[in-house]
């Protein structure tokens, strides 16, 4: 796929992959063999018929492509963009065993990108039920779960905090990976298919999870509000000005579209030579944003080494060309002071891998004496997030010890009627985890409220009470 | 999407104004101690500001704003009744916790007389004797004295200037107060950041309990961006999620001023910025006014 040449993307915010020309994606269909068994299916966190959209591609119909795409997939342009595929469908892919696996992202984000620009969408027949659902948050959790409640017929409302939908998609993930009007015409789906969203509302302080079910009516909720406390890393000069979170950054450029000020009213923190900390996907967003905004040096300072690093391969890469210079086995100690309150630079001390620690990696250990000062103006860290506590402030949903909401295999909370699913009950993973969790939680809640699924066959004896399903809990509702 | 309208408005000084927002849920789950973030329009920054007041009869809430910055300056040329903000979420914050206490200072200072003032209510309402001190820089920047006449047992205002009240900061009226009363048991102060360190230097020798409302930069206020961390004693706190309130003896003042002061140079461009297109703008009316009259 054509990219931005890497000296003149570093300095723009126009997309970086700029996506596949009409023959590009023929080529490319090209190359799926159909294997019989379909790996990428069983790799795909919500089992897109891949071959068979690359079939459609590959017989030249698009329109085709994209219904059996949205079959099961909600949002392709956004999925094809942000997913890991590398770990995911094309991971597993049979060519992948000997030459490079076939594009499956790039190919659904064509079709996702096609169906954008000719204005498709795919509303399908919706039977209304009685059911009211509600959805915290309207991150890639909530759109999904709110989708599928919504083509199972249900009245569905999504509340959002901010005031625009999108969630982590709007705020975190900048526009030269997932422009804004990519998301916005995903979002525009989604109202097609009756789902209303209530900006500017703060679940739990403008009203609570048990006034939702008990005064407001609702008959379902999803909570997917995600894990957004941002950790900061408790070293001297952490309140420095000019230290700031990768969320705060992010936020500010993103969503509050600080990069346009002061045309736009919310002030960007720009730093000459800024010092990520931390090297997972939003590391690397943030230093690419940087690049963006001005920065002439960009350091991203990790503590393991380039094999540990968290971010997709294909992130990092993306930084390198970029510009953006790595410091691998490197952690900070204290941020320094200028005198004013201001950041003038960072010590470091080197670092050596020593024996794996719980999560599997090489426990990386300080090596005595290799402490270095350098300078920058700007430290940003992305060193991970907890889960917010406004949840756990305001209900009675039992939480973990970590603070992230206790939930069943079900997506069920210790609350009746309400479900959870996404980074708050994960901890920070990825947009189409939290897909799949929102997707997973939508199949529990109709079980919940007695929805059958026509999707899913009925089974025979032994699974059946009079013809029906035993796993769909209440057999009054269902209607013949 | 955006219907936040304002059904009422007053101007305390040329600074200094009023807006009573109409939005019945919030006026329902508004505490003392909360606060919300405004946006003007869709261009706008989000502003936190304390709520004021909330009236869950009329179904509005109260916010009484300074015009300081660009946003705030802009608000009060263009938020006039009937006009409507384009966002306006909360309330937030955790609301101040009832107190037990039996003989309460409520102090503010400036524009912080204004979020003061339901704590001092709702203290009146739990039983408590309640001492009001309010400090303005002058006579003319006096407000809301019926509303805390109305509430407290006791009232002292103070002024810079000894235009009205007595001569001199909040902090000798706080001094005014404890000297009388032996037996406060908690003051709580709202102002200035200046004013809330002098306010628990005051109270610090007399071991009083003195809970202060923080306000520093902020962009989402729901724990998501880590601006608005504050060190209270050896700990780091979001004062959006883990405050606003806090016990003023272990607040790091000078911390808290340093990081109030992390976008000077850009708050100032942006008021340039638009006070140039506001000039701009007034010489087009009147360019366009002496072509009509011709």
């Amino acid at each position: 796929m054509r990219e931005q040449d890497p000296a003149v993307r570093a300095r723009n915010f126009e997309e970086v992959a700029c996506g596949y020309h009409p023959d590009d994606a023929m080529r490319e269909s090209e190359r799926c063999l159909f294997c019989p068994d379909q790996p990428c299916v069983s790799g795909c966190p919500v089992g897109i018929n891949i071959p068979g959209f690359i079939r459609k591609i590959n017989e030249k119909d698009i329109r085709g492509a994209y219904d059996i795409l949205t079959e099961t997939s909600l949002l392709p342009a956004i999925c094809g963009r942000v997913c890991p595929q590398e770990n995911q469908c094309e991971g597993v892919c049979t060519v992948g065993q000997t030459l490079e696996a076939v594009a499956i992202g790039r190919l659904e984000r064509f079709v996702g990108d096609t169906a954008i620009r000719e204005g498709w969408a795919n509303i399908p027949y919706i039977e209304p039920n009685h059911f009211k659902v509600g959805i915290v948050g309207s991150g890639p959790a909530g759109m999904a779960c709110a989708a599928d409640m919504a083509k199972a017929g249900c009245d569905v409302t999504v509340y959002e905090a901010f005031h625009q939908a999108g969630g982590v998609l709007k705020y975190g993930i900048p526009d030269f990976r997932l422009p804004n009007p990519v998301i916005d015409a995903e979002i525009n789906n989604l109202r097609k298919l009756g789902v209303k969203f209530e900006c500017n509302t703060l679940v739990g302080r403008l009203f609570t999870l048990e006034q939702m079910i008990s005064e407001m009516g609702y008959d379902a909720v999803f909570v997917g509000v995600g894990a957004g406390y941002p950790t900061m890393l408790g070293i001297p000069g952490d309140s420095l000005n000019g230290v700031l979170s990768a969320n705060e950054l992010l936020t500010r450029c993103n969503l509050m579209r600080a990069k346009e000020f002061p045309n736009f009213d919310t002030p960007q923190p720009i730093g000459k030579r800024v010092a990520v900390v931390g090297a997972g996907n939003t590391a690397m967003d943030a230093m690419r944003v940087s690049l963006r905004l001005g920065a002439e040096k960009v350091y991203c300072i990790y503590r393991r080494s380039h094999k540990e690093a968290p971010a997709r391969a294909e992130e990092i890469h993306h930084a390198e060309e970029e510009g953006v210079e790595f410091h691998w086995l490197t952690n900070p100690v204290s941020i320094l002071d200028d005198g004013n309150g201001n950041v003038m630079g960072m010590r470091c001390v080197r670092m050596e891998l020593g024996e794996p620690d719980a999560s599997g990696r090489r426990r990386p250990v300080p090596v005595p004496g290799s402490e270095f000062d350098f300078e920058c103006d700007l430290v940003v860290y992305a060193i991970g997030t907890n889960a917010n506590p406004i949840m756990g402030q305001t209900c009675k949903l039992r939480l973990n010890k970590w603070g992230y909401i206790d939930t069943d295999e079900n997506l069920a909370t210790s609350m009746a009627g309400v479900f959870a699913g996404g980074d708050i009950v994960t901890g920070a993973a990825t947009v189409i985890e939290a897909m799949g969790a929102g997707r997973r939680a939508a199949g529990s809640m109709k079980a919940y409220l007695g929805i059958r699924d026509t999707n899913r066959p009925y089974r025979t004896a032994g699974d059946t009470l009079f013809g029906i399903d035993t796993s769909e809990r209440n057999f009054a509702r269902i209607r013949a | 999407m955006s219907n936040f309208e304002i059904v009422k408005r007053e101007d305390f000084s040329d600074v200094t104004y009023l807006l009573e927002v109409r939005h019945p849920l919030m006026a329902k789950a508004a505490k003392p101690g909360q606060f919300v973030i405004v946006m003007l329009n869709e261009h706008g920054e989000r502003v936190p500001l304390t709520i004021a007041d909330y009236d869950r009869d009329k179904g509005t809430v109260t916010l009484v704003i300074q015009a300081v910055g660009k946003t705030t300056r802009q608000m009060q040329q263009q938020c006039k009744v009937g006009t409507s903000l384009y966002g306006l979420v909360g309330p937030m914050g955790i609301p101040t916790p009832d107190s037990h206490a039996k003989k309460v200072v409520c102090v503010g200072g400036g524009l912080g007389v204004a979020p003061v003032y339901p704590q001092a209510r709702a203290l009146k309402e739990s039983g408590a004797y309640v001492i009001g001190v309010i400090g303005f820089r002058t006579k003319d920047l006096v407000f809301w004295e019926d509303k805390f006449r109305a509430i407290c047992d006791e009232l002292i205002i103070c002024s810079d200037d000894g235009s009205v009240g007595l001569h001199g900061r909040v902090t000798a009226g706080i001094e005014q107060a404890i000297k009388k009363h032996p037996d406060i048991d908690e003051v709580v102060a709202i102002g200035p950041p200046i004013m809330m360190k002098s306010c628990a230097e005051t109270t610090r020798p007399y071991k009083i309990k003195t809970m202060v409302s923080l306000n520093p930069i902020m962009v989402d206020g729901t724990g998501m961006c880590g601006g608005c961390r504050v060190k209270i004693g050896d700990q780091v706190k979001f004062a959006c999620v883990d405050g606003p309130d806090f016990d003023g003896h272990l607040v790091d003042f000078d911390d808290l001023m340093t990081r109030l002061r992390r976008y000077t140079k850009e708050e100032r461009m942006a008021l340039d910025h638009w006070e140039k297109g506001c000039r701009m703008q007034k010489s087009i009316d009147k360019a366009v006014d002496a072509a009509k009259t011709k």
